[in-house]
C-alpha cells in the first residue's frame, strides 16, 4: 500500500515534471525583461498569423503610461505602475495595409481594468482589408442576434463544462468520491494540447487532442489505480478521501503553476476567424464545431451508458452499489474504466476550454466549482443530471452578462447553485433519498 | 472527551474473546431474569388480559390504544410501499409487525417515528396528534425508535452514549452549558440513572469504553439501554436481533420482555417468526404495505392470508405442533 | 545558503501574526468538522465578511473600530445563517460544495465594480487598522531575542490575537466538557441516532456554524488590523485549504490542535519558502511551497488522518 502510494506519488511528479519542462521555453518568450507587478498585454494576430511591428500605446486619463511594439510572434506587453483603469489604443499606421480592425473604431479600447499583481488581456481583433464585420452584412439584427449569440456561447460553455462534468458525476455515482482534483485533469488535458500543438511542438491539433485525451485518460486510470483503490480496500472514510482529493488539487494545480508558469496561453489554433452568418446568427467556425462535436461526444457517451455492457455496468453500480456487486459485476474494473473515460472527457474539455479562453494553470479549478453547479443542479449521481445541469449553469453564466458585469459571470452560476441547493436540493433529474 | 486512565484501546481480536465471555455471562443473566422474577408472568396475562376480547382482524380497536394510525401511507414514485388502513397499538403489550421482505413494515416504522414523510395520513400516540412533527420532537414526547443498523455513538463512551439520552437537560442550552454549577447536579443524577441501566443491561464493565469497541450485540444492547434513558412509553425496535450472534439472542429477548414488564410499551419490527410467537402479546403482519392480519401469535398461525404473504418467500411459518 | 536567516524567519513566522489569525480561525473550523462533523469548506468566507466588515465600517462609513468589530460578527453570523439554514438539513457533501461556493461568490462579488463604492473593489480597502494602531501600547521599534523579530505592530497584533486564541480554546473546552457538547459529538457520529434520541440536530449544527464562522470573522478582522490594506483576492480558496491542513495537522476534535497545527504550519510554510527560494532563485516558489502544502494534506490524511495530538486507535472507529 505504501510503497503503491508512493509510486503514485512519484508518477504524477514525473508527468508534471515532464508537461512542465517541455512548457518552458514557452513560458519564458512573453515577458521580454523583468515582469512588472501588473501591465496589460495581448497578441496582435491576423488571420493568416501573428503581425510584428505594431505600436501600441497605454494611457490613462489621457496621460500616455507607456507603449511597445508587438514582436515577431505579435506579443506585447506594457507594464503599468499601478492597478486601475486604462485605455489601450493600436496605431493603424502601423498596421500591414493588407489588413485591418474587424470593428470600425476597434483601435482604442477603455476602461481596460488592471487588477493588483495581473495582467490584462487586450484584444484587437484583425481581419483581412475589405472584410470587416460591417460589411458582412451579419452586424445587422440587432437585439435578437445579440441574444441568439449568448445563447450559443451559453450552450458552448454550458457543454463544455457537461463533458468535464460526466466524469465528475460517474465518479461519484460509483465511488461516493467526490473528486476534487478533476478540475487539474481538465488543466492538464489543455496543457498537453498546447505544448504539443503549439508550443513545443507544433503537432496537427487534431493529433495534439487525442493524444491529451489519451494521456489524461491514462492519468485518471493511474491515480484511480495507484491511489484510491488501494484507500478503498483500507477501508478509508470517503470524508478522508474527500480532504485528501484536495490535497491532490493543491498540488497537481501548484505544480502545473510552477512549471508552467502564471500566464494565460492561446492555442495557434485559437485565432480569430472570419464569421459565418447564417441567418440572423454569426458565429465563428471554431465555435460552430465545438458546439457540434460536443453534442455529438456527449451524445456518444451516452449511448454508450444506455447500450454497452459496461456502460450498463457504470450506471448499475452508481444506483445501488450492493445490488450491482451481488449481480456479479466486476466492480474494480468498472470504476477503473469509469475512471478512464472520465478522465479523458476532461482532458477533451480542457482542450475546447482553452480553445474558447485560453490555457493557464487554475483553469481547471475555476471550472471545477461550475461542474460542481452542474452536479448538483442535475441531480448528484446522475449522469444525464450532470449533463442537462452543465448546460443550465453556463446558460446562466452568459446569460448574465446580458445584464451584469462580466466580472460576475462565475459568480451568477454559484448563486445558482445555492439557489437550488434552497429550493430542490435533489438536483432536477435527481431521486430523493429514503430516511432511516 | 476521554477520560485520562482509559484502558488503550483493546485490538479487534481481543475485543472477540472478551465480548464471547461476555455473551455467556449475559446469557446466565438472561436465565436468572427469566426464573426467578415472577411479575414477568403477572405482567405477560395483564397484557395478554386486555387483549382477551379484541377481535383478530386487521384494523381492529383495543380497549386502550397508545398508538393510532388512520390511513398512513407512503409512496416512492410508482410504489405504495404503506398504504395502512387503521392500526392500533395496545399499551403496555410487546407487539410485533412482521410480514415478507418489502412489505412496509420498516417504512411503516420510519413514518410513525419521525424519520421519514408520509403521502398522506395522520397518527395519534398517547392522544396527540403526531402528523408533521419532527422526529426529535416525537422522540421527546416519548416515542422512542432504535435502528437496524445500530447507531452506536463510536467514539463516545458507552456512559456518554447513555447520558445523551436524557431529556430536559439545562446543560444542553448554549448559554447554561458554560457555567458548569448550573447543570452539575443534574448531570450527576443522569449519570446515576445512566449507570444504573447499564448494570441493568450487563454494560457496566463497558461504562468508560468506547461504543466503536463494543460486539455488535452489545451495540445492540447499548442501542436500547440508551432509548430508555428518554423514558419513552412507546420503545420501537426495529429488528433487534439482526445481526446478533444467535447465542445472544435469548438473552436480548429477555431484556425485551423485561421491559414490556416494566411498563413499557414495545413494538417490535422481526424477521424470525419462532422468535416473535414465543415473545409477542399481539402480532401484525404487513404485506405489500397493508395489515392483512393481526391478533394473538394463536390466530397468526392460523392466518391463511399470513400463510399465504409467507409462501414462496424465503421462511415458512413454524407449524402448531412444534411446541 | 543563509541558514541562520531561514530558520530565524521560519521560527518568527511560527508564532507570528498570521499563524496567531490562522490559530483563531482554525478553532472555528475545528468546532464546525472536529466537533460537530460539518463539511465547512468555506472558512474564507467568514474571514472575508469580518475583514471587509470591520474594513467598510471604519474605512468607507468612518464609524469607530468597536463599531466596525461589531458589524464584522453580526456579518460572519448572518452568512452562517445563510449558509446553513439551507444545508444543513442535506448530506454533508451539499455543505462542502455550498461553502466553498458561497466563498467564491463573495470574493467574486466584493472583487467586482459593482460593490467598488464601499468595498473600493480590486483596489483595495484601507487603512483599517488607524485605530488599533492608535491603542498599541508597545514602544514603536523593531523587537528581537534570539532568532525572534518582530515590530511594534506585529507584537500588538499577536498580543491581541493570541489572547483571543486562548480565550476560543477555553470557550470551547468548557463548550466540550458539557451536554452541549456531548450533543454537538453525537451529532458528529450519527446524526439520526442523535435524532432518535429526541436531539434538534438541526439547531445544534446551526449554532455550531455561527459560532464556528463568528471566530471566523473574528479571524478576519485581526487579518485586516495586520495587513491595513486588504483586497478581496486575499480570501481565496487556498485559505481554507490551509485551515484544513492546520486543524488535521494538530488533530481535529482536540481543543489545542489548531493552535499547535498552526504553529508547525506556519514553520514549515515559512521554512519552505525561504528555503526554496534560496534553492530555485528566480523560479515560482511561492507556487512550489503550496504543492508541497497539498502533498503534506495528502499523506497526512492517508497515515495519519487522527493529526499530531490525535488518537489514531480513535480515528479507526470512524464509521464513515
Amino acid at each position: 500500500m505504501r510503497t503503491r502510494l508512493i509510486a503514485t506519488v512519484l508518477a504524477t511528479v514525473l508527468i508534471s515534471l515532464l508537461v512542465a519542462f517541455t512548457a518552458a521555453p514557452a513560458s519564458a518568450s512573453p515577458t521580454p525583461g523583468a515582469k512588472p507587478d501588473q501591465g496589460i498585454t495581448g497578441t496582435i494576430r491576423g488571420p493568416d498569423g501573428p503581425v510584428e511591428g505594431v505600436m501600441i500605446t497605454v494611457l490613462q486619463d489621457g496621460t500616455p503610461i507607456g507603449g511597445a511594439t508587438s514582436a515577431a510572434d505579435g506579443k506585447w506587453l506594457v507594464g503599468v505602475p499601478k492597478p486601475g483603469v486604462y485605455q489601450v489604443t493600436l496605431d493603424v499606421k502601423t498596421l500591414p495595409t493588407t489588413l485591418q480592425l474587424r470593428n470600425p473604431g476597434g483601435e482604442t479600447l477603455s476602461n481596460l481594468r488592471v487588477q493588483p499583481d495581473a495582467v490584462k488581456f487586450a484584444i484587437f481583433p484583425l481581419v483581412k482589408a475589405g472584410e470587416g464585420a460591417g460589411s458582412g452584412g451579419g452586424g445587422g439584427g440587432g437585439q435578437l442576434a445579440y441574444l441568439v449569440s449568448v445563447l450559443l456561447s451559453g450552450l458552448e460553455f454550458g457543454l463544455i463544462i457537461a463533458m468535464t462534468a460526466v466524469g465528475l458525476s460517474l465518479i461519484f455515482g460509483t465511488t461516493g468520491l467526490i473528486n476534487f482534483a478533476h478540475g487539474e485533469l481538465v488543466t492538464i488535458g489543455a496543457v498537453i494540447a498546447y505544448i504539443l500543438g503549439t508550443s513545443l511542438f507544433q503537432w496537427p491539433f487534431i493529433i495534439a487532442i487525442i493524444l491529451a485525451i489519451v494521456g489524461v485518460g491514462l492519468l485518471g486510470g493511474i491515480i484511480e489505480l495507484g491511489l484510491w483503490r488501494p484507500l478503498r480496500k483500507r477501508g478509508v472514510g470517503l470524508i478522508q478521501m474527500f480532504i485528501i482529493s484536495i490535497g491532490l488539487a493543491l498540488f497537481l494545480r501548484h505544480t502545473i503553476l510552477f512549471f508552467f508558469g502564471s500566464q494565460r496561453e492561446q492555442y495557434l489554433q485559437a485565432t480569430t476567424q472570419t464569421q459565418l452568418t447564417l441567418g440572423p446568427v454569426t458565429i465563428s467556425p471554431r465555435d460552430l464545431i465545438i458546439i457540434v462535436f460536443s453534442i455529438l461526444v456527449l451524445v456518444g457517451v451516452a449511448v454508450m451508458l444506455q447500450r454497452t455492457r459496461m456502460g450498463k455496468a457504470m450506471r448499475a453500480l452508481a444506483d445501488n452499489r450492493d445490488l450491482a456487486e451481488a449481480s456479479g459485476i466486476d466492480v474494480d474494473r468498472v470504476i477503473r474504466n469509469v475512471w478512464i473515460i472520465g478522465g479523458g472527457l476532461a482532458g477533451l474539455g480542457g482542450v475546447l476550454f482553452g480553445l474558447t479562453s485560453a490555457v493557464y494553470w487554475d483553469m481547471g479549478f475555476n471550472l471545477l466549482l461550475l461542474m460542481f453547479a452542474g452536479v448538483i443542479l442535475g441531480g448528484l449521481g446522475s449522469a444525464y443530471g450532470a449533463m442537462l445541469g452543465s448546460i443550465v449553469v453556463g446558460l446562466v453564466a452568459q446569460f448574465s452578462t446580458v445584464w451584469f458585469p462580466a466580472e460576475l459571470e462565475y459568480a451568477w452560476a454559484m448563486l445558482v447553485l445555492i439557489g437550488v441547493l434552497l429550493v430542490r436540493p435533489q438536483g432536477i433529474l435527481g431521486k430523493l433519498q429514503r430516511a432511516g | 472527551m476521554r477520560s485520562a486512565d482509559r484502558n488503550p484501546g483493546p485490538r479487534a481480536g481481543a475485543t472477540a474473546a472478551q465480548s464471547e465471555s461476555v455473551d455467556e455471562s449475559i446469557a446466565q443473566e438472561r436465565e436468572r431474569v427469566l426464573h426467578h422474577e415472577q411479575e414477568q408472568d403477572l405482567a405477560a396475562s395483564a397484557a395478554a388480559q386486555a387483549l382477551a376480547s379484541v377481535a383478530a382482524e386487521p384494523g381492529s380497536s383495543k380497549p386502550d390504544p397508545i398508538l393510532v394510525a388512520k390511513k398512513v401511507s407512503r409512496r416512492f414514485g410508482g410504489l405504495l410501499a404503506v398504504d395502512v388502513e387503521h392500526l392500533e397499538v395496545q399499551r403496555g403489550t410487546l407487539t410485533a409487525l412482521i410480514g415478507p421482505n418489502g412489505a412496509g413494515k420498516s417504512t411503516f416504522f420510519n413514518v410513525v417515528s419521525g424519520f421519514d414523510k408520509p403521502t398522506s395520513g395522520t397518527w395519534r400516540f398517547n392522544g396527540r396528534e403526531m402528523a408533521g412533527l419532527s422526529a426529535n420532537r416525537i422522540a421527546r414526547l416519548g416515542m422512542v425508535r432504535t435502528f437496524q443498523l445500530t447507531k452506536a455513538l463510536t467514539r463516545m463512551t458507552a456512559l456518554e452514549n447513555m447520558m445523551l439520552g436524557a431529556t430536559d437537560q439545562l446543560g444542553e442550552h448554549f448559554l447554561p452549558s458554560l457555567i458548569r454549577p448550573l447543570w452539575r447536579a443534574q448531570d450527576k443524577q443522569i449519570e446515576v440513572r445512566a449507570d444504573n441501566l447499564l448494570e441493568h443491561f450487563n454494560l457496566a464493565h463497558m461504562r468508560d469504553q468506547f461504543a466503536g469497541t463494543m460486539s455488535g450485540g452489545q451495540r445492540k444492547l447499548l442501542e436500547m439501554a440508551r432509548a430508555m434513558m428518554v423514558q419513552p412509553d412507546l420503545l420501537m425496535l426495529d429488528e433487534p436481533m439482526a445481526g446478533v450472534n444467535p447465542a445472544l439472542t435469548q438473552s436480548l429477548l429477555g431484556h425485551i420482555q423485561a421491559l414490556r414488564d416494566g411498563g413499557t410499551t414495545v413494538i417490535l419490527v422481526e424477521h424470525d417468526m419462532d422468535v416473535i410467537m414465543s415473545i409477542s402479546d399481539w402480532i401484525v403482519c404487513f404485506a405489500e404495505g397493508r395489515v392483512i392480519a393481526e391478533g394473538r401469535p394463536d390466530d397468526i398461525r392460523s392466518n391463511q392470508a399470513v400463510v399465504d404473504a409467507y409462501l414462496g418467500s424465503q421462511r415458512a411459518l413454524p407449524r402448531k405442533q412444534e411446541e | 545558503m543563509d541558514w541562520v536567516g531561514i530558520f530565524s524567519s521560519a521560527l518568527s513566522d511560527m508564532i507570528g501574526p498570521f499563524a496567531a489569525i490562522y490559530a483563531l480561525a482554525a478553532v472555528g473550523l475545528n468546532l464546525h468538522f472536529g466537533y460537530t462533523g460539518l463539511l465547512n469548506f468555506g472558512q474564507v468566507a467568514f474571514m472575508l465578511v469580518g475583514a471587509y466588515g470591520v474594513g467598510v465600517a471604519v474605512v468607507t462609513f468612518s464609524l469607530s473600530l468597536w463599531w466596525g468589530i461589531l458589524v464584522a460578527i453580526l456579518a460572519s453570523v448572518v452568512v452562517a445563517l445563510i449558509l446553513g439554514i439551507p444545508t444543513l438539513r442535506l448530506r454533508g457533501d451539499y455543505l462542502a460544495i455550498a461553502t466553498i461556493a458561497a466563498g467564491e461568490v463573495l470574493r467574486l462579488f466584493f472583487n467586482s465594480t459593482y460593490t467598488e463604492p464601499v468595498t473600493n473593489g480590486a483596489f483595495g480597502l484601507g487603512p483599517t487598522n488607524n485605530e488599533f494602531n492608535a491603542l498599541n501600547p508597545i514602544p514603536n521599534g523593531t523587537y528581537q531575542l534570539g532568532p525572534f523579530q518582530y515590530t511594534s505592530s506585529a507584537l500588538w497584533v499577536m498580543l491581541v490575537t493570541w489572547s483571543l486564541v486562548a480565550l476560543a480554546c477555553v470557550l470551547v473546552f468548557l463548550l466540550m466538557r458539557s451536554p452541549w457538547g456531548r450533543v454537538l459529538r453525537s451529532v458528529r457520529e450519527d446524526e439520526l441516532a442523535a435524532r432518535s434520541l429526541g436531539k434538534s440536530v438541526y439547531g445544534y449544527k446551526l449554532q455550531s456554524l455561527v459560532l464556528g464562522g463568528v471566530l471566523g470573522g473574528l479571524a478576519g478582522v485581526m487579518y485586516t488590523m495586520d495587513i491595513s490594506t486588504q483586497f478581496p483576492n486575499n480570501f481565496d480558496p487556498k485559505v481554507t485549504f490551509y485551515l484544513w491542513v492546520i486543524m488535521t495537522l494538530g488533530g481535529a476534535g482536540r481543543i489545542i490542535g489548531p493552535v499547535v497545527g498552526a504553529v508547525i504550519f506556519w514553520f514549515l510554510f515559512s521554512f519552505l519558502g525561504a528555503f526554496l527560494g534560496e534553492l530555485f532563485p528566480g523560479a515560482n516558489t511561492g507556487a512550489a511551497r503550496i504543492a508541497i502544502v497539498g502533498l503534506i494534506l495528502m499523506l497526512l490524511m492517508v497515515f495519519r488522518p487522527a493529526g499530531i495530538l490525535g488518537d489514531p486507535e480513535e480515528m479507526r472507529l470512524e464509521v464513515r
